[in-house]
């Protein structure tokens, strides 16, 4: 109890919190490209932990906002099935890709999609 | 050809998401611009598609020893609180709004990737 007192960074702790537990719920995902850089910055955490520790930061998030989800819509398991297959698959390839492809490339690449996608999505 | 769609765009999110880039957000625009699905069922789709690879990889990783177990309790509990009141504030309002907001915070997020790459160069 004493500790929490003299941690000088709990608001920003709190506040990083809340902010990715508000992103995985409300937009179905992207708590973790908050995450990581949290835990990078504020707990001094090294990149590949951050990356590894945000996994299970995020799995018991999108376990409970999926539930709400679920009871929310009607959800095609079968449609589940085929797009969770090939999020696994890709995500093995992903993996494997992760140490024989320019990382900053890739980046440029997806912040381009990305930029893109947003804007379809507004207009 | 649908079934085929899905694999692929699950495929493409896998990828980005395998590379630790969030897959996710791109997972869940594919849904919406190619297989008309709508905003938070692609949502509901991208938090539960994850679940099993997530799971592995936790699993793996919590094996090499690669997880900080003392911070995960101390984020999930504030964050989780807010990932429910989230999760009923987006199932709340229209598809058409949240779709708004979403594409809205892809171009954040993309300006945040592209601070990210110039930071580093």
């Amino acid at each position: 109890m004493n500790k929490l007192k003299f941690d000088k960074n709990l608001v920003k702790k709190l506040i990083s919190s809340a902010i990715i537990g508000l992103t995985n719920g409300f937009f179905g995902g992207g708590g973790g490209m908050i995450c990581v850089p949290l835990l990078e910055n504020i707990y001094k955490i090294d990149n590949k932990k951050s990356h590894a520790t945000t996994l299970a930061i995020i799995f018991p998030l999108s376990l409970v906002s999926s539930a709400i989800y679920i009871t929310e819509n009607s959800i095609d398991f079968l449609h589940l099935l085929y797009i969770s297959l090939g999020v696994t698959i890709g995500g093995v390839i992903g993996a494997f890709l992760l140490k024989k492809l320019n990382n900053k490339v890739v980046r440029i690449i997806f912040a381009v999609v990305m930029f893109v996608a947003g804007l379809k999505m507004v207009i | 050809m649908e079934i085929l769609l899905m694999i692929v765009c699950g495929l493409a999110g896998g990828l980005l998401g395998g590379m630790g880039m969030g897959g996710g957000t791109l997972l869940i625009p594919l849904l919406t611009i190619f297989l008309g699905i709508n905003q938070k069922l692609s949502q509901g789709y991208n938090l539960l598609s994850f679940l099993i690879m997530s799971l592995i990889a936790i699993f793996i990783h919590y094996k090499n020893n690669l997880i900080d177990k003392k911070v995960v309790l101390p984020v999930v509990i504030p964050a989780l609180i807010f990932s429910i009141f989230g999760a009923l504030l987006a199932n709340f309002i229209s598809n058409s709004s949240l779709r708004l907001l979403f594409g809205i915070f892809l171009m954040i997020l993309s300006i945040f990737q592209f601070i990210k790459v110039f930071k580093s160069k």
